[in-house]
Protein backbone atom coordinates (compact mmCIF):
# COMPACT_ATOMS: atom_id res chain seq x y z
CA UNK A 1 0.00 0.00 0.00
CA UNK A 2 1.74 3.84 -0.82
CA UNK A 3 1.99 5.90 2.02
CA UNK A 4 -0.90 7.86 0.16
CA UNK A 5 -3.37 5.54 0.64
CA UNK A 6 -2.48 4.77 3.89
CA UNK A 7 -2.87 7.86 4.87
CA UNK A 8 -6.44 8.16 3.45
CA UNK A 9 -7.76 4.87 4.58
CA UNK A 10 -6.60 5.86 8.30
CA UNK A 11 -8.74 8.97 8.43
CA UNK A 12 -11.79 7.32 7.72
CA UNK A 13 -12.55 5.58 11.07
CA UNK A 14 -14.80 2.57 9.93
CA UNK A 15 -16.03 1.58 13.31
CA UNK A 16 -16.94 4.93 14.69
CA UNK A 17 -19.62 5.01 11.14
CA UNK A 18 -20.53 1.86 12.07
CA UNK A 19 -21.77 3.12 15.40
CA UNK A 20 -24.03 5.53 13.89
CA UNK A 21 -26.04 2.70 11.82
CA UNK A 22 -28.60 0.74 14.42
CA UNK A 23 -29.24 -1.73 12.28
CA UNK A 24 -25.48 -3.28 12.05
CA UNK A 25 -25.55 -4.79 15.37
CA UNK A 26 -28.52 -7.37 14.80
CA UNK A 27 -27.85 -10.76 14.33
CA UNK A 28 -29.45 -12.96 11.19
CA UNK A 29 -29.37 -16.43 11.90
CA UNK A 30 -27.30 -16.05 14.74
CA UNK A 31 -24.55 -14.77 12.59
CA UNK A 32 -23.80 -11.11 12.60
CA UNK A 33 -25.27 -9.30 9.73
CA UNK A 34 -23.07 -8.85 6.55
CA UNK A 35 -25.20 -6.34 4.73
CA UNK A 36 -23.71 -5.91 1.12
CA UNK A 37 -26.95 -5.24 -0.67
CA UNK A 38 -26.35 -1.19 -0.90
CA UNK A 39 -26.74 -0.84 -4.24
CA UNK A 40 -30.56 -1.90 -3.86
CA UNK A 41 -30.39 0.58 -0.72
CA UNK A 42 -28.38 1.53 2.05
CA UNK A 43 -28.98 1.57 5.84
CA UNK A 44 -30.20 4.59 7.80
CA UNK A 45 -27.14 6.16 10.04
CA UNK A 46 -29.13 7.84 13.28
CA UNK A 47 -28.91 11.05 12.49
CA UNK A 48 -31.09 10.37 9.78
CA UNK A 49 -33.93 8.43 11.67
CA UNK A 50 -33.85 10.85 14.81
CA UNK A 51 -34.52 13.84 12.37
CA UNK A 52 -37.52 12.13 10.71
CA UNK A 53 -38.73 11.46 14.60
CA UNK A 54 -37.91 14.71 15.57
CA UNK A 55 -40.07 16.45 12.37
CA UNK A 56 -43.01 14.09 13.16
CA UNK A 57 -42.46 14.94 17.44
CA UNK A 58 -42.13 18.51 17.41
CA UNK A 59 -42.52 20.33 13.98
CA UNK A 60 -45.03 18.60 11.45
CA UNK A 61 -46.93 20.67 9.51
CA UNK A 62 -47.85 21.49 6.14
CA UNK A 63 -45.50 23.14 4.17
CA UNK A 64 -45.87 26.66 2.02
CA UNK A 65 -49.05 27.12 3.17
CA UNK A 66 -50.15 28.63 6.90
CA UNK A 67 -48.66 31.51 8.76
CA UNK A 68 -48.58 29.77 12.14
CA UNK A 69 -45.32 28.42 13.70
CA UNK A 70 -45.18 24.73 13.00
CA UNK A 71 -45.72 25.46 9.29
CA UNK A 72 -43.37 27.88 9.38
CA UNK A 73 -40.91 25.95 11.12
CA UNK A 74 -41.54 22.98 8.64
CA UNK A 75 -40.93 25.20 5.90
CA UNK A 76 -37.81 26.57 6.80
CA UNK A 77 -36.56 22.78 7.70
CA UNK A 78 -37.48 21.72 4.20
CA UNK A 79 -36.11 24.69 2.36
CA UNK A 80 -33.43 24.11 4.33
CA UNK A 81 -32.88 20.80 3.18
CA UNK A 82 -32.99 21.98 -0.57
CA UNK A 83 -30.21 24.13 -0.07
CA UNK A 84 -28.02 21.08 1.35
CA UNK A 85 -29.18 18.73 -1.84
CA UNK A 86 -27.92 21.57 -3.41
CA UNK A 87 -24.76 22.25 -2.31
CA UNK A 88 -24.38 18.19 -2.59
CA UNK A 89 -24.49 17.94 -6.46
CA UNK A 90 -22.92 21.68 -6.63
CA UNK A 91 -26.20 22.87 -8.45
CA UNK A 92 -26.29 26.68 -9.76
CA UNK A 93 -29.37 27.52 -7.87
CA UNK A 94 -31.38 25.74 -5.60
CA UNK A 95 -34.26 26.48 -7.79
CA UNK A 96 -32.79 23.68 -10.02
CA UNK A 97 -33.41 21.59 -6.89
CA UNK A 98 -36.84 19.40 -7.55
CA UNK A 99 -37.75 16.85 -4.97
CA UNK A 100 -39.13 13.83 -6.35
CA UNK A 101 -39.88 10.48 -5.45
CA UNK A 102 -36.76 9.02 -6.46
CA UNK A 103 -34.43 8.75 -9.06
CA UNK A 104 -36.97 6.83 -11.18
CA UNK A 105 -39.85 9.78 -10.78
CA UNK A 106 -37.09 12.08 -11.76
CA UNK A 107 -36.95 10.35 -14.96
CA UNK A 108 -40.28 9.90 -15.53
CA UNK A 109 -40.76 13.47 -14.85
CA UNK A 110 -38.16 14.29 -17.74
CA UNK A 111 -39.55 12.23 -20.29
CA UNK A 112 -43.50 13.55 -19.55
CA UNK A 113 -42.03 17.14 -19.89
CA UNK A 114 -39.20 17.94 -21.78
CA UNK A 115 -39.78 14.91 -23.59
CA UNK A 116 -43.40 15.39 -24.46
CA UNK A 117 -42.67 19.02 -25.57
CA UNK A 118 -39.84 18.28 -27.31
CA UNK A 119 -39.56 14.57 -28.84
CA UNK A 120 -41.31 14.06 -31.85
CA UNK A 121 -41.89 11.61 -34.60
CA UNK A 122 -38.38 10.43 -36.43
CA UNK A 123 -36.47 12.00 -33.65
CA UNK A 124 -33.91 9.57 -31.36
CA UNK A 125 -32.98 8.86 -28.05
CA UNK A 126 -29.77 7.65 -27.37
CA UNK A 127 -29.25 5.30 -23.81
CA UNK A 128 -26.88 3.09 -23.05
CA UNK A 129 -26.68 -1.18 -22.89
CA UNK A 130 -25.86 -0.73 -19.27
CA UNK A 131 -28.99 1.29 -18.18
CA UNK A 132 -31.03 0.34 -15.38
CA UNK A 133 -34.82 -0.13 -16.00
CA UNK A 134 -35.75 2.96 -14.72
CA UNK A 135 -33.67 4.68 -17.45
CA UNK A 136 -35.32 2.63 -20.51
CA UNK A 137 -38.78 2.12 -19.76
CA UNK A 138 -39.57 5.37 -19.49
CA UNK A 139 -38.02 6.45 -22.64
CA UNK A 140 -39.57 3.45 -24.52
CA UNK A 141 -42.98 4.72 -23.24
CA UNK A 142 -41.91 8.00 -24.86
CA UNK A 143 -40.92 6.66 -28.08
CA UNK A 144 -43.81 4.29 -28.41
CA UNK A 145 -45.88 7.82 -27.61
CA UNK A 146 -44.12 9.99 -30.21
CA UNK A 147 -42.88 7.49 -32.84
CA UNK A 148 -39.50 8.10 -31.67
CA UNK A 149 -36.75 5.68 -31.68
CA UNK A 150 -34.65 4.87 -28.98
CA UNK A 151 -31.09 4.39 -29.89
CA UNK A 152 -28.46 1.86 -27.67
CA UNK A 153 -24.52 2.53 -27.25
CA UNK A 154 -23.05 -0.57 -27.14
CA UNK A 155 -20.59 -1.98 -24.08
CA UNK A 156 -17.01 -4.15 -24.18
CA UNK A 157 -16.37 -7.13 -22.47
CA UNK A 158 -15.64 -5.37 -19.59
CA UNK A 159 -18.47 -3.77 -19.40
CA UNK A 160 -17.72 -0.27 -20.28
CA UNK A 161 -19.14 1.77 -22.93
CA UNK A 162 -17.88 1.89 -26.13
CA UNK A 163 -17.30 5.56 -26.89
CA UNK A 164 -16.81 5.74 -30.38
CA UNK A 165 -20.25 3.63 -30.63
CA UNK A 166 -21.52 6.65 -28.86
CA UNK A 167 -20.37 9.17 -30.78
CA UNK A 168 -21.60 7.28 -34.08
CA UNK A 169 -25.07 7.08 -32.92
CA UNK A 170 -25.26 10.80 -32.36
CA UNK A 171 -26.84 13.07 -35.00
CA UNK A 172 -29.19 15.81 -36.15
CA UNK A 173 -32.01 13.17 -34.98
CA UNK A 174 -30.62 12.89 -31.57
CA UNK A 175 -32.84 14.95 -29.14
CA UNK A 176 -31.56 13.59 -25.81
CA UNK A 177 -28.64 11.10 -24.38
CA UNK A 178 -29.80 9.15 -20.96
CA UNK A 179 -27.03 7.86 -19.45
CA UNK A 180 -26.16 6.15 -15.85
CA UNK A 181 -23.11 7.50 -13.97
CA UNK A 182 -22.46 4.52 -12.05
CA UNK A 183 -23.98 0.90 -13.65
CA UNK A 184 -25.81 -0.63 -10.80
CA UNK A 185 -25.02 -4.51 -12.06
CA UNK A 186 -21.84 -3.96 -13.55
CA UNK A 187 -20.18 -0.75 -11.05
CA UNK A 188 -18.71 0.89 -14.06
CA UNK A 189 -17.98 4.69 -13.25
CA UNK A 190 -18.75 6.39 -17.24
CA UNK A 191 -17.28 9.37 -18.50
CA UNK A 192 -19.66 11.51 -18.10
CA UNK A 193 -17.98 14.71 -18.84
CA UNK A 194 -16.77 13.73 -21.98
CA UNK A 195 -20.21 12.01 -22.91
CA UNK A 196 -21.77 15.00 -21.92
CA UNK A 197 -19.58 17.24 -23.92
CA UNK A 198 -19.68 15.22 -27.31
CA UNK A 199 -23.35 15.86 -27.01
CA UNK A 200 -23.22 19.39 -26.25
CA UNK A 201 -20.67 20.04 -29.51
CA UNK A 202 -24.27 18.58 -31.37
CA UNK A 203 -26.64 20.74 -29.19
CA UNK A 204 -27.90 17.63 -27.10
CA UNK A 205 -28.55 17.47 -23.82
CA UNK A 206 -27.91 15.02 -21.52
CA UNK A 207 -29.58 13.23 -18.59
CA UNK A 208 -27.63 11.60 -16.27
CA UNK A 209 -28.92 8.58 -13.78
CA UNK A 210 -27.16 9.32 -10.49
CA UNK A 211 -28.83 6.46 -8.32
CA UNK A 212 -25.86 4.77 -8.19
CA UNK A 213 -22.79 7.93 -7.88
CA UNK A 214 -24.53 9.91 -5.63
CA UNK A 215 -23.34 7.79 -2.22
CA UNK A 216 -19.88 6.65 -3.54
CA UNK A 217 -18.28 9.97 -5.68
CA UNK A 218 -18.47 13.40 -5.56
CA UNK A 219 -21.00 14.83 -8.00
CA UNK A 220 -20.50 18.38 -9.29
CA UNK A 221 -23.27 18.94 -12.05
CA UNK A 222 -21.89 22.11 -12.98
CA UNK A 223 -18.59 20.43 -13.37
CA UNK A 224 -19.93 17.73 -15.40
CA UNK A 225 -22.49 19.87 -17.37
CA UNK A 226 -25.12 17.86 -17.53
CA UNK A 227 -28.62 19.07 -18.17
CA UNK A 228 -30.51 16.67 -16.00
CA UNK A 229 -29.24 14.88 -12.75
CA UNK A 230 -31.53 12.39 -10.77
CA UNK A 231 -30.67 10.33 -7.55
CA UNK A 232 -32.36 8.95 -5.01
CA UNK A 233 -32.03 9.51 -1.28
CA UNK A 234 -32.61 5.94 -0.08
CA UNK A 235 -29.30 4.56 -1.30
CA UNK A 236 -27.36 7.74 0.14
CA UNK A 237 -28.38 6.67 3.87
CA UNK A 238 -31.49 8.48 3.45
CA UNK A 239 -35.15 7.56 3.45
CA UNK A 240 -37.07 5.66 0.69
CA UNK A 241 -39.10 7.63 -1.37
CA UNK A 242 -37.61 10.93 -1.64
CA UNK A 243 -35.20 11.78 -4.15
CA UNK A 244 -34.03 14.75 -6.16
CA UNK A 245 -34.17 15.99 -9.77
CA UNK A 246 -31.47 18.47 -11.27
CA UNK A 247 -32.37 20.45 -14.15
CA UNK A 248 -31.04 23.19 -15.59
CA UNK A 249 -33.07 26.46 -14.86
CA UNK A 250 -33.74 27.30 -18.99
CA UNK A 251 -35.02 24.16 -19.55
CA UNK A 252 -36.81 23.94 -16.56
CA UNK A 253 -38.48 26.75 -16.87
CA UNK A 254 -39.37 25.86 -20.27
CA UNK A 255 -41.13 22.69 -19.75
CA UNK A 256 -44.69 22.17 -19.44
CA UNK A 257 -45.28 21.10 -15.28
CA UNK A 258 -45.49 17.38 -14.81
CA UNK A 259 -48.16 16.72 -12.09
CA UNK A 260 -50.83 19.61 -11.21
CA UNK A 261 -52.16 20.47 -8.18
CA UNK A 262 -51.67 22.52 -5.03
CA UNK A 263 -48.43 24.63 -4.31
CA UNK A 264 -47.29 24.56 -8.16
CA UNK A 265 -49.85 26.88 -9.24
CA UNK A 266 -50.00 30.86 -8.49
CA UNK A 267 -53.48 31.39 -9.52
CA UNK A 268 -55.89 29.30 -10.85
CA UNK A 269 -59.58 30.17 -12.35
CA UNK A 270 -61.32 27.64 -14.80
CA UNK A 271 -60.24 29.54 -17.86
CA UNK A 272 -56.14 30.06 -16.87
CA UNK A 273 -54.25 28.62 -14.37
CA UNK A 274 -50.74 30.45 -14.27
CA UNK A 275 -48.07 28.05 -12.87
CA UNK A 276 -45.92 28.72 -9.81
CA UNK A 277 -42.10 29.50 -10.38
CA UNK A 278 -39.19 27.32 -10.34
CA UNK A 279 -39.15 24.46 -8.51
CA UNK A 280 -41.99 24.53 -7.04
CA UNK A 281 -44.03 24.37 -10.54
CA UNK A 282 -42.98 20.42 -10.05
CA UNK A 283 -44.27 19.94 -6.87
CA UNK A 284 -47.52 19.31 -7.32
CA UNK A 285 -49.42 18.14 -3.51
CA UNK A 286 -48.42 17.78 -0.44
CA UNK A 287 -44.57 16.34 -0.27
CA UNK A 288 -42.90 13.60 1.71
CA UNK A 289 -41.60 16.49 3.93
CA UNK A 290 -40.13 13.99 6.31
CA UNK A 291 -38.61 12.35 3.50
CA UNK A 292 -36.95 15.52 2.83
CA UNK A 293 -35.66 16.44 6.11
CA UNK A 294 -34.63 12.76 6.49
CA UNK A 295 -32.66 13.30 2.98
CA UNK A 296 -31.10 16.68 4.27
CA UNK A 297 -30.21 14.60 7.36
CA UNK A 298 -28.35 12.03 5.49
CA UNK A 299 -26.87 14.34 2.92
CA UNK A 300 -24.98 16.74 5.63
CA UNK A 301 -23.93 13.46 7.38
CA UNK A 302 -21.93 12.10 4.05
CA UNK A 303 -20.68 15.65 4.03
CA UNK A 304 -19.67 15.41 7.59
CA UNK A 305 -17.85 12.38 6.93
CA UNK A 306 -16.39 13.51 3.34
CA UNK A 307 -17.13 12.07 0.23
CA UNK A 308 -13.99 11.61 -0.64
CA UNK A 309 -12.36 10.13 1.87
CA UNK A 310 -15.89 7.73 1.70
CA UNK A 311 -14.89 7.32 -2.21
CA UNK A 312 -11.25 6.29 -1.18
CA UNK A 313 -12.20 3.94 1.47
CA UNK A 314 -14.80 2.09 -0.47
CA UNK A 315 -12.17 1.81 -3.29
CA UNK A 316 -10.01 0.17 -1.28
CA UNK A 317 -12.61 -2.28 -0.04
CA UNK A 318 -13.64 -3.27 -3.57
CA UNK A 319 -9.96 -3.94 -4.38
CA UNK A 320 -9.55 -5.90 -1.84
CA UNK A 321 -12.80 -7.87 -2.20
CA UNK A 322 -11.43 -8.13 -6.32
CA UNK A 323 -8.86 -9.65 -5.20
CA UNK A 324 -10.30 -11.69 -2.68
CA UNK A 325 -12.97 -13.50 -4.53
CA UNK A 326 -10.28 -13.64 -8.07
CA UNK A 327 -8.67 -16.40 -5.93
CA UNK A 328 -12.22 -18.75 -5.50
CA UNK A 329 -12.40 -21.36 -8.26
CA UNK A 330 -14.69 -21.01 -10.78
CA UNK A 331 -15.99 -18.03 -9.91
CA UNK A 332 -16.49 -15.03 -12.53
CA UNK A 333 -16.21 -11.13 -12.39
CA UNK A 334 -19.20 -9.28 -14.02
CA UNK A 335 -18.28 -6.26 -14.92
CA UNK A 336 -13.99 -5.37 -14.83
CA UNK A 337 -14.54 -1.82 -16.12
CA UNK A 338 -11.32 0.27 -15.21
CA UNK A 339 -13.38 2.78 -13.10
CA UNK A 340 -15.44 1.21 -10.64
CA UNK A 341 -17.51 2.04 -7.66
CA UNK A 342 -19.63 -0.03 -4.97
CA UNK A 343 -20.08 -2.79 -7.19
CA UNK A 344 -19.36 -6.52 -7.55
CA UNK A 345 -21.04 -8.72 -9.43
CA UNK A 346 -20.28 -12.44 -10.42
CA UNK A 347 -21.12 -16.14 -11.30
CA UNK A 348 -20.45 -18.94 -10.10
CA UNK A 349 -19.49 -22.29 -12.18
CA UNK A 350 -23.11 -23.15 -12.82
CA UNK A 351 -24.55 -22.25 -9.35
CA UNK A 352 -27.48 -19.86 -9.94
CA UNK A 353 -27.45 -17.10 -8.17
CA UNK A 354 -30.47 -17.26 -6.43
CA UNK A 355 -28.82 -20.61 -4.28
CA UNK A 356 -25.68 -18.63 -3.51
CA UNK A 357 -28.01 -15.79 -1.89
CA UNK A 358 -29.62 -18.30 0.03
CA UNK A 359 -26.82 -20.18 1.55
CA UNK A 360 -25.33 -16.48 2.23
CA UNK A 361 -28.01 -15.75 3.93
CA UNK A 362 -27.70 -18.41 6.25
CA UNK A 363 -24.41 -17.09 7.09
CA UNK A 364 -26.37 -13.43 7.85
CA UNK A 365 -24.56 -11.73 4.58
CA UNK A 366 -27.15 -10.04 2.61
CA UNK A 367 -26.25 -10.05 -0.92
CA UNK A 368 -28.62 -9.05 -4.52
CA UNK A 369 -29.17 -11.79 -6.59
CA UNK A 370 -31.11 -11.74 -9.79
CA UNK A 371 -30.70 -9.71 -12.93
CA UNK A 372 -30.87 -6.10 -11.07
CA UNK A 373 -33.59 -4.44 -13.25
CA UNK A 374 -30.78 -4.31 -15.81
CA UNK A 375 -31.75 -7.40 -18.00
CA UNK A 376 -29.77 -6.08 -20.98
CA UNK A 377 -26.76 -5.94 -19.21
CA UNK A 378 -27.38 -9.81 -18.37
CA UNK A 379 -28.19 -10.73 -21.99
CA UNK A 380 -24.69 -8.91 -23.06
CA UNK A 381 -23.16 -11.21 -20.80
CA UNK A 382 -25.08 -14.10 -21.38
CA UNK A 383 -25.96 -14.58 -18.43
CA UNK A 384 -29.78 -14.72 -16.92
CA UNK A 385 -28.67 -13.36 -13.33
CA UNK A 386 -25.55 -12.70 -11.30
CA UNK A 387 -24.83 -12.64 -7.42
CA UNK A 388 -23.81 -9.23 -6.80
CA UNK A 389 -22.45 -7.79 -3.14
CA UNK A 390 -22.48 -4.19 -3.50
CA UNK A 391 -20.76 -2.10 -0.85
CA UNK A 392 -20.80 0.97 1.52
CA UNK A 393 -18.89 3.13 3.51
CA UNK A 394 -19.67 1.07 6.68
CA UNK A 395 -18.45 -2.33 5.21
CA UNK A 396 -15.23 -3.87 6.40
CA UNK A 397 -12.31 -5.96 4.84
CA UNK A 398 -13.60 -8.70 7.77
CA UNK A 399 -17.22 -8.97 6.16
CA UNK A 400 -15.51 -9.57 2.84
CA UNK A 401 -13.62 -12.21 4.18
CA UNK A 402 -16.80 -13.58 5.51
CA UNK A 403 -18.38 -13.06 1.95
CA UNK A 404 -15.38 -15.37 0.54
CA UNK A 405 -15.89 -17.99 3.35
CA UNK A 406 -19.50 -17.56 2.40
CA UNK A 407 -18.64 -18.02 -0.95
CA UNK A 408 -16.34 -21.62 -0.31
CA UNK A 409 -19.44 -23.06 1.82
CA UNK A 410 -22.15 -22.45 -1.28
CA UNK A 411 -19.15 -24.41 -3.61
CA UNK A 412 -19.81 -27.09 -0.93
CA UNK A 413 -23.26 -27.40 -0.47
CA UNK A 414 -23.00 -28.04 -4.52
CA UNK A 415 -19.43 -30.11 -4.45
CA UNK B 1 -25.89 -26.03 8.22
CA UNK B 2 -28.78 -28.39 8.82
CA UNK B 3 -31.21 -26.60 7.35
CA UNK B 4 -29.49 -25.91 4.34
CA UNK B 5 -28.66 -29.89 3.96
CA UNK B 6 -32.78 -29.73 4.41
CA UNK B 7 -33.16 -27.28 1.60
CA UNK B 8 -30.61 -28.85 -0.84
CA UNK B 9 -31.28 -32.51 -0.27
CA UNK B 10 -28.59 -34.77 -2.54
CA UNK B 11 -31.39 -36.05 -4.59
CA UNK B 12 -32.42 -32.46 -5.56
CA UNK B 13 -29.13 -31.32 -5.80
CA UNK B 14 -28.53 -34.62 -8.55
CA UNK B 15 -31.77 -34.06 -10.37
CA UNK B 16 -30.64 -29.76 -10.64
CA UNK B 17 -27.15 -31.25 -12.24
CA UNK B 18 -29.04 -34.02 -14.31
CA UNK B 19 -32.45 -32.72 -14.75
CA UNK B 20 -35.00 -35.88 -16.35
CA UNK B 21 -36.87 -35.07 -19.13
CA UNK B 22 -35.05 -31.85 -20.31
CA UNK B 23 -35.98 -31.93 -24.19
CA UNK B 24 -38.99 -30.23 -26.22
CA UNK B 25 -41.46 -31.82 -27.34
CA UNK B 26 -42.41 -30.93 -30.76
CA UNK B 27 -45.09 -33.40 -30.81
CA UNK B 28 -47.01 -31.72 -27.35
CA UNK B 29 -50.40 -30.34 -27.70
CA UNK B 30 -50.29 -28.50 -24.68
CA UNK B 31 -47.60 -25.97 -23.55
CA UNK B 32 -47.04 -23.24 -21.31
CA UNK B 33 -43.90 -20.96 -20.58
CA UNK B 34 -43.66 -19.58 -17.29
CA UNK B 35 -40.98 -16.88 -15.44
CA UNK B 36 -40.15 -15.72 -11.73
CA UNK B 37 -39.45 -12.12 -12.45
CA UNK B 38 -37.36 -11.87 -9.30
CA UNK B 39 -34.65 -14.28 -10.10
CA UNK B 40 -35.01 -14.69 -14.21
CA UNK B 41 -35.85 -18.26 -13.91
CA UNK B 42 -37.42 -19.08 -17.19
CA UNK B 43 -39.35 -22.65 -17.87
CA UNK B 44 -41.21 -24.44 -20.61
CA UNK B 45 -43.50 -27.02 -19.85
CA UNK B 46 -44.82 -29.25 -22.60
CA UNK B 47 -47.49 -32.06 -22.51
CA UNK B 48 -48.52 -34.52 -24.11
CA UNK B 49 -52.20 -35.77 -23.92
CA UNK B 50 -54.00 -38.94 -24.62
CA UNK B 51 -57.85 -38.34 -22.91
CA UNK B 52 -57.25 -37.25 -20.15
CA UNK B 53 -53.76 -38.93 -18.94
CA UNK B 54 -50.75 -37.23 -19.45
CA UNK B 55 -48.71 -39.56 -21.72
CA UNK B 56 -45.85 -37.08 -21.57
CA UNK B 57 -44.42 -33.91 -20.20
CA UNK B 58 -41.19 -32.21 -20.37
CA UNK B 59 -39.31 -28.96 -19.96
CA UNK B 60 -36.85 -26.52 -20.74
CA UNK B 61 -35.18 -23.48 -19.60
CA UNK B 62 -33.31 -21.81 -16.98
CA UNK B 63 -33.56 -21.85 -13.17
CA UNK B 64 -32.18 -22.31 -9.59
CA UNK B 65 -31.44 -25.63 -8.10
CA UNK B 66 -34.53 -26.09 -6.41
CA UNK B 67 -36.57 -24.74 -9.54
CA UNK B 68 -34.73 -26.94 -11.94
CA UNK B 69 -34.97 -29.80 -9.63
CA UNK B 70 -38.72 -29.18 -9.35
CA UNK B 71 -39.82 -29.52 -12.63
CA UNK B 72 -37.62 -32.54 -13.21
CA UNK B 73 -39.32 -34.23 -10.73
CA UNK B 74 -42.83 -33.16 -11.47
CA UNK B 75 -41.89 -34.64 -15.21
CA UNK B 76 -41.30 -38.15 -13.67
CA UNK B 77 -43.89 -38.29 -11.60
CA UNK B 78 -46.62 -37.40 -13.39
CA UNK B 79 -46.28 -39.41 -16.66
CA UNK B 80 -49.37 -41.77 -16.90
CA UNK B 81 -51.36 -39.93 -14.47
CA UNK B 82 -54.67 -38.16 -15.29
CA UNK B 83 -55.37 -34.14 -14.99
CA UNK B 84 -57.35 -34.34 -12.15
CA UNK B 85 -54.51 -36.37 -10.61
CA UNK B 86 -52.07 -33.65 -11.64
CA UNK B 87 -54.07 -31.23 -9.93
CA UNK B 88 -54.20 -32.97 -6.67
CA UNK B 89 -50.72 -33.59 -6.42
CA UNK B 90 -49.73 -29.98 -7.02
CA UNK B 91 -52.25 -29.20 -3.97
CA UNK B 92 -50.86 -31.21 -1.86
CA UNK B 93 -46.63 -30.37 -2.93
CA UNK B 94 -48.34 -26.54 -2.57
CA UNK B 95 -49.52 -27.57 1.06
CA UNK B 96 -45.92 -28.88 1.50
CA UNK B 97 -43.16 -26.60 0.39
CA UNK B 98 -45.62 -23.96 2.09
CA UNK B 99 -45.62 -26.06 5.45
CA UNK B 100 -49.80 -26.48 5.25
CA UNK B 101 -49.35 -29.93 5.43
CA UNK B 102 -48.47 -31.16 9.35
CA UNK B 103 -50.40 -33.56 10.48
CA UNK B 104 -51.77 -34.94 7.41
CA UNK B 105 -48.67 -37.18 7.20
CA UNK B 106 -51.04 -40.30 5.44
CA UNK B 107 -51.79 -37.97 2.63
CA UNK B 108 -48.26 -37.07 1.73
CA UNK B 109 -47.53 -40.69 0.83
CA UNK B 110 -48.78 -40.13 -2.56
CA UNK B 111 -46.22 -37.40 -2.79
CA UNK B 112 -43.64 -39.91 -2.74
CA UNK B 113 -40.14 -38.57 -3.73
CA UNK B 114 -41.34 -35.38 -3.60
CA UNK B 115 -41.39 -35.26 -0.13
CA UNK B 116 -37.53 -34.32 -0.30
CA UNK B 117 -39.29 -30.43 -1.51
CA UNK B 118 -40.23 -30.48 2.41
CA UNK B 119 -36.94 -28.30 3.81
CA UNK B 120 -38.61 -25.56 1.40
CA UNK B 121 -41.41 -24.45 3.51
CA UNK B 122 -38.13 -23.50 6.02
CA UNK B 123 -37.13 -21.13 3.07
CA UNK B 124 -40.64 -18.95 2.11
CA UNK B 125 -38.92 -16.82 -0.52
CA UNK B 126 -37.99 -19.87 -1.99
CA UNK B 127 -41.57 -21.49 -2.65
CA UNK B 128 -41.73 -19.57 -6.08
CA UNK B 129 -38.74 -21.60 -7.34
CA UNK B 130 -40.32 -24.96 -6.13
CA UNK B 131 -43.70 -24.09 -7.73
CA UNK B 132 -42.78 -21.91 -10.94
CA UNK B 133 -42.97 -25.49 -13.00
CA UNK B 134 -46.16 -26.64 -11.38
CA UNK B 135 -47.76 -23.22 -12.11
CA UNK B 136 -46.49 -23.74 -15.59
CA UNK B 137 -47.94 -26.99 -15.79
CA UNK B 138 -51.26 -25.70 -14.64
CA UNK B 139 -51.29 -23.04 -17.33
CA UNK B 140 -50.16 -25.72 -20.05
CA UNK B 141 -53.01 -27.79 -19.26
CA UNK B 142 -55.51 -24.98 -18.85
CA UNK B 143 -54.39 -23.75 -22.52
CA UNK B 144 -53.67 -20.36 -21.46
CA UNK B 145 -51.75 -18.25 -24.20
CA UNK B 146 -50.17 -15.85 -21.61
CA UNK B 147 -47.08 -16.51 -19.95
CA UNK B 148 -47.68 -17.12 -16.73
CA UNK B 149 -45.44 -15.41 -13.84
CA UNK B 150 -45.36 -16.27 -10.20
CA UNK B 151 -45.29 -13.00 -9.36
Amino acid sequence: MSIAAKAVSGAFDVERVRADFPILEQKVHGKPLVYLDNAATSQKPRAVIDAISRYYEGTNANIHRAVHHLSEQATGEYEAARATAQKFINAPSSTEVIFVRGTTEGINLVAQTFGRANIHAGDELVVTDMEHHSDIVPWQLLCEDRGAKLRVVPINDRGELIFEEYEKLLGPRTKLVCVTHVSNALGTVNPVREIVAKAHGLGIPVLVDGAQAVPHLKVDVQALDCDFYSFSGHKVYGPTGIGVLYGKKALLEAMPPYQGGGDMILNVTFEKTTYNRLPYKFEAGTPDIAGVIGLGAALEYVEGLGIEKIGAYEHELLDYATAAVSKIPGLKIIGTAKEKAGVLSFTLENIHPHDIGTILDREGIAIRTGHHCSQPVMRRFGVDSTARASFAMYNTKHEVDALVRGIEKVREVFA
Amino acid sequence: MSDLRDLYQDVILEHSKAPRNYREQPAADHKAEGFNPLCGDHFTIFVKLDGDTIQDVSFQGSGCAISKASASMMTQTLKGKTKAEAEQLFTRFHDLVTGRAEGAAGSNQELGKLEVFSGVSEFPVRVKCATLAWHTLNAALEGKQEAITTE
